[in-house]
């Protein structure tokens, strides 16, 4: 029993020492753990002189324009978390999931105009699935612009009964 | 050896598994019960989820990798948690079945996160854009992978299994720091990978039709998850008996 009770012990000390050295490391490391910056991160954190980092966010509704740069298409649009914004250059294939209202993760570097260049670009799914029935149905009765963000909270559609016949 | 030593007085309710008579016995009443119900409820979850649910309306048909992947994911953490729990048993109470559980689950914890890995993979060239990133979760879950390996060859790195079973103990308990980390990875730091859709407080963000043969499936591959461990552990028992009747027999054969 004595035994036993001291091997315990010793691993609930070991658990709660390699648990604190664990907490200590990630918060000292967590500025190192995102994966990108969002644009507001910018001013602050911005790796500058062409180095190259992620920079994520939501393509602004409206932003997205395509041009050509001589003969190659270029896709402008810009990356939004609501209290800045920053417009990204693309030249490339993007992925099925780009959309305006979109969350993004964009990998390049900020150029002397201002602008981001990205040489990739990768949608973001957020946690919401969603019948396309019932997307439609909510966009039709005015509860959600896509375009404009997340969809209204899950309490209110994650029941709804879509129209029969169109299943699969 | 085992068999022989009494129960001490206060550890009676863990070790009445201990006898490896009982074990066999018991297990193999439960075993086709567990077996059936993962088998019928994968396969109902799986054909209702792949055929009947609805499709996402951004992800079209690609979302049905959900069911598959989501619960394989499930089962890779709580494997996990099964072979942290079996190793303190181990560690502290010394109980020998659960030595050879440990043993038993990593290889089927190491492919169950194989499997959450490949298919989330392809889940994510469509519809991320890349078969690969190295954000948090994605990384924890790579991690949590090579601690099974870590663990599966470690249990089997010496001659004597009783050293291999402590060492092999240590390391698992060492990686579960790696769980709360898998879990609160995408609420902590922001990653690619998209935040959890069925949480402890508030409604599911998934359509009833897409969540109930997701349920399903997850029940399923836990009761096959348990179905396989069991019936490797019955194995594994088996084994060491037959070992030491030929033990038993060379000894014999020896002496005469």
């Amino acid at each position: 029993m004595t035994r036993k009770r001291r091997r315990l012990i010793l691993l609930l000390v070991c658990g709660l020492g390699l648990g604190t050295a664990a907490a200590l490391v990630l918060t000292a490391f967590s500025d190192n753990m995102v994966f990108f910056l969002a644009p507001a991160d910018l001013a602050s954190k911005a790796p500058h002189n062409g180095r190259t980092f992620r920079l994520g966010g939501l393509v602004e509704a409206g932003s997205v324009e395509h041009t050509r740069e001589g003969s190659k298409p270029v896709v402008r649009f810009r990356i939004t978390d609501g209290a800045a914004n920053v417009v990204v250059t693309y030249a490339g294939i993007l992925p099925d999931l780009f959309r305006e209202g979109q969350g993004v993760v964009t990998l390049g570097a900020m150029q002397t105009d201002g602008t981001f260049r990205a040489s990739e670009v990768l949608a973001k799914h957020d946690e919401t699935y969603m019948p396309k029935e019932v997307a439609d149905a909510l966009k039709r009765s005015g509860h959600w612009d896509p375009k404009a963000g997340a969809p209204p909270p899950a309490s209110t559609w994650n029941t709804l009964l879509p129209k029969p016949g169109n299943g699969g | 050896m085992d068999a022989t030593t009494p129960p001490p007085p206060g550890g009676r309710t863990l070790h009445r598994f201990a006898n490896p008579g009982r074990f066999l016995r018991i297990s193999g009443r439960v075993l086709p019960v567990v077996a059936l119900l993962g088998l019928g409820l994968t396969l109902t979850g799986c054909v209702w989820g792949l055929f009947f649910a609805p499709a996402d309306w951004q992800q079209g048909d690609a979302v049905r990798i959900m069911y598959v992947h989501v619960p394989a994911a499930w089962l890779a953490s709580f494997g996990y948690l099964s072979l942290a729990i079996c190793s303190v048993l181990s560690l502290v109470w010394r109980h020998p079945l659960a030595d050879l559980a440990a043993a038993e689950i990593g290889p089927v914890g190491a492919a169950f996160t194989a499997l959450c890995l490949a298919t989330g993979s392809i889940w994510g060239k469509p519809m991320w854009g890349a078969w690969w990133v190295w954000d948090a979760r994605l990384t924890s879950v790579l991690v949590l992978f090579f601690l099974y390996l870590g663990h599966v060859a470690l249990v089997r790195a010496f001659d004597d299994p009783q050293r291999g079973y402590r060492a092999g103990a240590i390391l698992a308990l060492i990686g579960v720091v790696n769980l709360p980390i898998i879990k609160f990875s995408v609420d902590w730091w922001n990653t690619l990978h998209q935040p959890a859709t069925i949480k402890f407080t508030g409604a599911p963000t998934m359509y009833v039709g897409m969540l109930w043969p997701l349920l399903l499936c997850a029940l399923g591959f836990t009761f096959g998850f348990v179905a396989i461990v069991l019936a490797r552990t019955r194995a594994a028992v088996m084994e060491r008996r037959i070992r030491g009747l030929l033990m038993a027999r060379a000894q014999e054969a020896d002496a005469r």
